[in-house]
């Protein structure tokens, strides 16, 4: 939306119904490609970047900036927003596209950044080269624009580490589109792969899927093209498509940032699905936690609706197909099919048995196919430039690309996509940089609460479904969060299963209390010996007797998904760090220092000044001494928060 | 009135207030399909479910007013208790934990003195931990009001608290 128009037409390229043939022909894509080349030449257009990140890092603060400056006539340029690149570590981003100039980046912008920006790039078209990031494709010019040669030496996006090793695919348009034009997206062939499936059988395009390999990218890796042949070959008048966009994994927001970014390719995907399994219906299922993302997706199917991309007569086809999009209230659970289901319908969001499958009776009792955000943002390109093309990316039995939120203790976080195949070393030491500080690897958490901890030894596990399954850890959706030597494994397996325990629906058994269970057992090795006395002792071995028994009963007898592979985070680290357990339950040490129970906290006398700031903090009042004199700890009533190391001025608390 | 179960003498004879009855207007009635949105439409209205409101929207939609707290109670988003005048929002997903939001989580506890799901006694702050803000380049991340605030240290915690105390004039 630009600053200047108020009502500005859904599109200015699609004028009254869309078709088929107009799509097909690529006049749209032509015109809006045209349109935003005009806009480009006639006027200096200034991007900033605002996704849910960007607007964290105090996006909105350079946005109202910018309108003010327009506002006072100090600058004249077209404001844009965009989603987010990926490119997290450097929000808040601004992109400057001048007329005659390819489009610029810059990073990690803040209000004294801007004004240098504004007041010599901007006003004397002198570039800061320390504020560039880098020169990022701009569209329609292509990305093999000429580099003007007074800014050699500036890097291309595509030539950043960060970018190099990336293939996006799901990603292509995100941080660069304008998420709430339709032409933007039609001006990148958007809607050409929908026109191109109408036109075909739907058995054609139920095997057009099946053919590229496409796997279900929400965890599982369900073959896409197998799950829609079951819906399509059911008999029934009334189908639905559900997308799942309730990414309840802790660390990942892969979903949310294309949904935000570029909303238009998603409805494209489930269109293209919806008339293939014969769905003329279909539901978003959305995170209420994400509200900028409902807000980008209502507007684009108001759009599409308005031009009739969706309603009774999609692209003049006689085919059906409308989006409802349904907010999800916060249940971990409800990413599991059927409770997703049972979601929608109004009711607790607890697992069904299966079967019947969804694809039999799912919604409301009809065949039903349910797919993640990322499945379907693949769908219009496997179709458009074909299964073969898909099938080409990857390796043996995992095609095309994945999306990962990369974080944790990396230098460089934020939102990549990698082809299929590549090693988790080139992921974390190529993409991201490596460690934090440069810190030592430990381990790499992957798949969130399903998955499981990689130590140095996989790092040159091929990504792809299979391998990640045997090293014990899972595809999961996309989280993948680095470990330092400063992570202690088991307090990562407590965390995990925290979440799982708080988020298990209750209904079966073995995932209500097992996880329990688990997590009593967990918490007793990490807490400091209160006594010796009674059974205290015998509850630490405990660990050692029943935790990994409870893990493999939790995994082999829950009834769905989040159970069974609850115990992943702990039977992970039992294979790869099994000493840490150790060290916990033999020697009540934690080795990273994490586990603050474990640790004794001491005053060094020499180095104590006597202030008295600890003493005045300490929660339990553990501390004694007299002011001007060294302080004392009290062992036994020292509740181990920390409170007093991080006070002490003198750095003379210590830990050991 | 001695009932042993209440249900009979919980039907409000009274129809909904006006403002409750505006919002179940815009739903069909009697359609299960609608109970969730309703509830999230009716907590963004009054910011959290009350018992009274249950009861209406039970009936509105044709289910039990067990089945309406059965749902309510299932799921994160849905209060039964009126939030503080300022809710806090502690990130607790990997990335924030593996960057010490647990102990961020500790010090906001310790600074309002309640527990996450709680709001103070002066009903000034609601302590919420929220499964993931997915702002996971600047953990630990910590909501107040909706505003995030990145890159947080265990002493931050004091510090927003007080900010906000200092807002309120107290």
């Amino acid at each position: 939306m630009t600053a200047t128009a108020v009502t500005a037409p859904v599109s200015q390229v699609l004028r009254g119904p869309a078709t088929i043939a107009d799509l097909l022909s690529g006049r749209p894509m032509d015109e809006a490609a045209k349109l935003l080349q005009a806009e480009q030449d006639g006027r200096t257009i200034v991007y900033v970047g605002l996704g849910t990140c960007g607007l964290a890092s105090g996006g909105m603060d350079i946005w109202n900036k910018l309108e003010e400056l327009n506002r006072s006539g100090r600058i004249a340029v077209t404001l844009k927003k965009t989603g987010c690149i990926g490119y997290c570590q450097h929000e808040v981003m601004v992109d400057v596209k001048k007329p005659g100039r390819p489009r610029v980046s810059f990073g990690s912008v803040t209000l004294p950044r801007l004004e240098k920006i504004v007041s010599s790039y901007l006003e004397k078209d002198e570039l800061p080269r320390d504020l560039v990031l880098g020169i990022s494709e701009s569209y329609p010019s292509g990305p093999d624009f000429e580099i003007p040669g007074d800014w050699a030496g500036v890097p291309r996006f595509k030539d950043l580490p960060y970018f190099k090793k990336q293939l996006r695919i799901v990603l292509g348009n995100c941080g660069t589109l304008d998420p709430d034009s339709l032409d933007e997206y039609l001006a990148r062939g958007g809607y050409r792969a929908l026109a191109k499936a109408l036109r075909m059988p739907r058995k054609q395009v139920v095997a057009e899927v099946t053919a590229s390999g496409l796997r279900g990218r929400g965890g599982g890796g369900f073959p896409t093209g197998k799950k829609w042949e079951f819906a399509f070959s059911q008999d029934n008048p009334q189908k639905y498509i559900v997308m799942n966009a309730d990414e309840g994994d802790p660390g990942a927001f892969m979903d949310r940032s294309v949904l935000e970014g570029d909303p238009h390719r998603i409805i494209e995907g489930m269109a293209i699905g919806g008339y293939a399994i014969g769905a003329t219906r279909g539901y978003i299922y959305v995170r209420a936690e994400y509200p900028l993302a409902i807000e980008k997706l209502n507007r684009a199917i108001a759009h599409c609706r308005e031009v009739g991309l969706l309603g009774k007569d999609i692209l003049g086809s006689g085919v059906e197909f409308d989006l409802t999009l349904k907010m999800g209230a916060g249940a971990f659970v409800c990413g599991e099919e059927t409770a997703l289901i049972a979601s929608i319908e109004g009711k607790r969001g607890m697992p069904k048995p299966r079967p019947p499958f969804p694809a039999v009776s799912g919604l409301f009792g009809k065949p039903t196919v349910i797919n993640n955000v990322e499945t379907f943002a693949n769908v219009p390109d496997i179709l458009w430039r074909g299964a073969s093309w898909f099938a080409g990316i990857g390796t043996g039995r995992s095609k095309g690309t994945k999306v990962f939120a990369l974080t944790g203790k990396v230098k460089l976080s934020g939102l990549i996509e990698v082809p299929m195949g590549i090693t988790l070393r080139e992921i974390i030491f190529d993409v991201g940089g490596g460690i934090l500080n440069d810190g030592t690897f430990k381990a790499a958490q992957i798949g969130g609460p399903s998955g499981g901890c990689l130590p140095t030894s996989l790092l040159e596990t091929a990504i792809d479904y299979d391998s990640l399954i045997s090293a014990g850890a899972m595809m999961g959706s996309g989280g993948l969060v680095v470990m330092d030597d400063k992570t202690c494994m088991v307090d990562v397996a407590r965390f995990f299963i925290n979440f799982t325990r708080s988020e298990s629906c209750g209904k079966c058994i073995p995932c209500r209390e097992g996880i329990a269970r688990l997590q009593e057992m967990l918490d007793k090795i990490v807490q400091a010996p209160e006594s010796e006395k009674g059974n205290m002792t015998l509850e630490r071995f405990k660990a050692v007797i029943d935790l990994r028994h409870t893990c493999e009963t939790i995994r082999d007898t829950a009834a769905c998904g989040l159970g069974q592979t609850a115990p992943n985070p702990i039977l992970s680290t039992l294979r790869y760090f099994k000493d840490e357990y150790e060290a916990h339950i033999y020697d009540r040490h934690c080795p990273a220092g994490k586990c603050k129970s474990l640790l004794t906290f001491r005053v060094q006398p020499e180095a104590c000044k006597g202030c008295g700031l600890c003493k005045k903090k300490c929660p339990n009042g553990a501390i004694v001494g007299e002011l001007k004199h060294s302080h004392y700890i009290v062992k036994d009533k020292c509740v181990r928060c920390g409170v007093c190391q991080e006070v002490c001025p003198f750095k003379a608390i210590t830990v050991s | 009135m001695n009932h042993p179960c209440a249900c009979q003498t919980t039907l409000p004879s009274t129809p909904p207030p006006a403002e409750l009855a505006a919002i179940l207007e815009r739903f069909p009635s009697q359609k299960r399909e609608y109970l969730i949105p309703i509830l999230q439409v009716t907590q963004e209205k009054f910011k959290f479910l009350s018992r009274d409101a249950m009861i209406h929207i039970a009936q509105h939609v044709g289910v039990p007013v067990s089945k309406v707290y059965g749902v309510a109670t299932f799921y994160n988003q849905f209060k039964l208790n009126p939030p503080g005048k300022h809710t806090i929002q502690v990130c607790r997903g990997t990335a924030c934990h593996v960057r010490g939001s647990d102990q961020l989580l500790r010090s906001f506890e310790s600074e309002l003195g309640v527990a996450p799901g709680q709001t103070t006694k002066d009903g000034l702050f609601t302590l919420d931990i929220v499964a993931c803000l997915g702002s996971c380049s600047i953990a630990p991340v910590v909501t107040v009001d909706g505003t995030f605030h990145g890159r947080l240290e265990n002493k931050d915690a004091g510090k927003l608290v007080a900010e906000i105390r200092k807002g309120e004039g107290q």
